[in-house]
């Protein structure tokens, strides 16, 4: 439904994205996961047709978005970053312009866009100014704006930007229930929105990718170094030596959060190392007062903050 | 209806959401009702010197009246455009509404087609307001129609060409002072652009003289409306409007 091939996008001598590939099949719901500047909007921008790539290819729905774009927007609901609403429309006037613009014919337009503003929940604003509107609301306008032509593939730049966590579920909810009759694509930079609604991940870090994988995929795929945390009635700093010396262990440091009386560490394994039997011997024997040890699965969250650290350069 | 239309119709109706649209026919229908009223006493005062001591030529409305009539309105309107089109496409790029119109399946110059019904719809709406003032003089006197017809023509197409060059400053920058302001400058650079003709030998004397904004205007103001000034006001649009596309679709 979704190709994207060697996308390229410079200023100047500067680089947005670098070579972007991926894929999204019929039905979907990509995550398109990265920090903040990582080029997550100017390859959705490039997906929409709102502005050019560089170099490389792209299409929609079987369109190419350079030389096929007029059907290539055809297929396309489009929330851009900042939603793109008139502060001096009504909620109904502008729905119905955005409805009328991408082809809803006008018998048909007052249906679509009270089904979009349903599942938006904004039938409570229909008749208010945009302009009036909350934040959260406005963002839901716009989310309204992209699904109310109802087309195969949507587009969506952090959809639940500035919403409350309430709306936050709501939205997420909405997004979850277009996938399969609709291709979603939904940028983020918070991981529990990919987890809450994705089924696949793409994450990029300073203009490229630097994974593809499903949710499961991408974790286990990170856990394979595992990590302890190791809790003490005493300081522990001077044992660091000694539990580097360990076998299987490759680094230590101290861990945030310790509470009073209680020091804590992170020590971390080898791939497929299992040093916690060395590791409790070795604070027993010196007298630190071991109070635990535990073995950490690394979270998506890490494992993100792993890819985007270790991986992409 | 056509994208195009949709569009202008939501500009159209947006000018008149804020206040500036309001304050600007305000302003520009008092300026020319204020222009009407001396320019009329003044001829009234000389028409009756000439019935008393039978002096100088007869005035007549089309000479003495309307040519000076919407010869000033001109002027007026060089200063009154560059507010109508400045907002036209630096506000979509300032609020990101652009992207709702370049993401829509529609062509780059549905869009500036839109935008310029817009901005020439409220003008020419504005200039024919002023109909009212030969009106006026048909209840004292005859006005010859054919000089009304040609002058609002003419004033008609010269806003075309004025909302064209409008709007393509107004699609290279978010700011609409800056728009307005480069607009302006365009304008009136257009105006006075064939007073470089006397110093410009004879080919580029006639260049400079043909590409003058108001020169191509005078025929129509004495009532005769002749092809190459329709085709000029005509084509200088397109272009500036072509231009427009481009930005628009290089976004």
């Amino acid at each position: 439904m979704i190709e994207v091939k060697d996308l390229t996008k410079t200023y100047g001598d500067r680089a947005a994205i670098r070579g972007v590939s991926f894929s999204v099949k019929r039905g979907e719901i990509l995550g398109f996961l990265g920090p903040n500047g990582a080029g997550k909007s100017t390859t959705m921008k490039i997906l929409s047709g709102f502005m050019p790539a560089t170099g490389g290819f792209a299409s929609i729905n079987g369109f190419n978005v350079s030389n096929q774009a007029i059907d290539a927007k055809a297929s396309l609901g489009y929330l851009p970053e900042n939603p793109p609403v008139y502060g001096g429309m009504s909620v109904e006037d502008y729905l119905e312009f955005a409805a009328r613009l991408h082809g809803v014919h006008k018998a048909k337009v007052k249906a679509a866009i009270a089904e979009a503003m349903g599942k938006c929940g904004v039938a409570d604003v229909r008749k208010r100014l945009i302009g009036n509107l909350s934040k959260g609301y406005r963002q839901r306008v716009g989310l309204a704006q992209a699904i109310a032509h109802n087309p195969p593939v949507l587009i969506l730049d952090e959809p639940t930007v500035g919403l409350d966590p309430r709306q936050i579920i709501d939205i997420r909810n909405l997004i979850q229930s277009l996938g399969g009759d609709h291709t979603v694509i939904l940028s983020t930079h918070i991981l529990p929105e990919v987890q809450a609604t994705c089924s696949r991940v793409v994450v990029i870090d300073k203009g490229q990718v630097v994974a593809e994988d499903t949710l499961q995929g991408i974790a286990a795929r990170m856990t394979a170094n595992s990590r302890l945390l190791l809790c003490t009635q005493k300081d522990p700093a001077p044992l660091t030596q000694q539990l580097q010396s360990i076998a299987g262990v490759v680094n230590v440091r101290a861990a945030a959060g310790a509470s009073a009386g209680e020091f804590s560490l992170h020590v971390e394994c080898a791939k497929g190392a299992d040093p916690r039997a060395a590791v409790a011997e070795l604070c027993v024997r010196e007298g630190y007062g071991l109070l635990g040890l535990a073995q950490e699965r690394l979270s998506l969250e890490d494992a993100f903050v792993r890819l985007i650290t270790t991986e992409g350069h | 209806m056509s994208p195009t239309l949709l569009i202008a119709r939501k500009d159209l109706r947006s000018y008149f959401i804020s206040p500036v649209a309001y304050i600007i026919v305000a302003i520009f229908l008092l300026l020319v009702g204020w222009m009407f009223i001396n320019i009329f006493s003044y001829f009234v005062m000389s028409a009756g010197q000439f019935s008393q001591f039978n002096m100088g030529q007869k005035p007549n409305l089309s000479e003495s009246v309307l040519r000076p009539l919407f010869g000033n309105m001109n002027v007026v309107l060089l200063f009154v455009a560059p507010f109508i089109t400045m907002r036209l496409l630096a506000e979509e790029r300032r609020d990101h509404t652009i992207e709702l119109l370049t993401t829509a399946p529609i062509r780059g110059w549905q869009i500036v087609a839109g935008k310029f019904l817009a901005g020439a719809g409220l003008l020419a709406a504005m200039i024919l307001a002023t109909l009212v003032y030969p009106l006026v003089l048909e209840l004292v006197g005859h006005p010859d129609w054919g000089v009304v017809f040609a002058s609002y023509l003419g004033l008609i197409l010269l806003s075309c060409t004025y909302v064209a060059i409008g709007l393509f400053w107004s699609s290279r920058t978010e700011n609409q002072v800056v728009a307005a302001v480069l607009t302006f400058g365009t304008l009136l650079f257009f105006w006075l652009i064939s007073w470089a003709a006397h110093r410009a030998g004879p080919v580029w004397g006639d260049v400079l003289t043909g590409l003058s904004l108001i020169g191509h205007y005078t025929n129509f103001g004495m009532g005769v409306i002749q092809s190459e000034d329709v085709v000029y006001y005509l084509s200088f649009s397109g272009f500036a409007l072509f231009l427009t596309n481009l930005s628009v679709e290089a976004a």
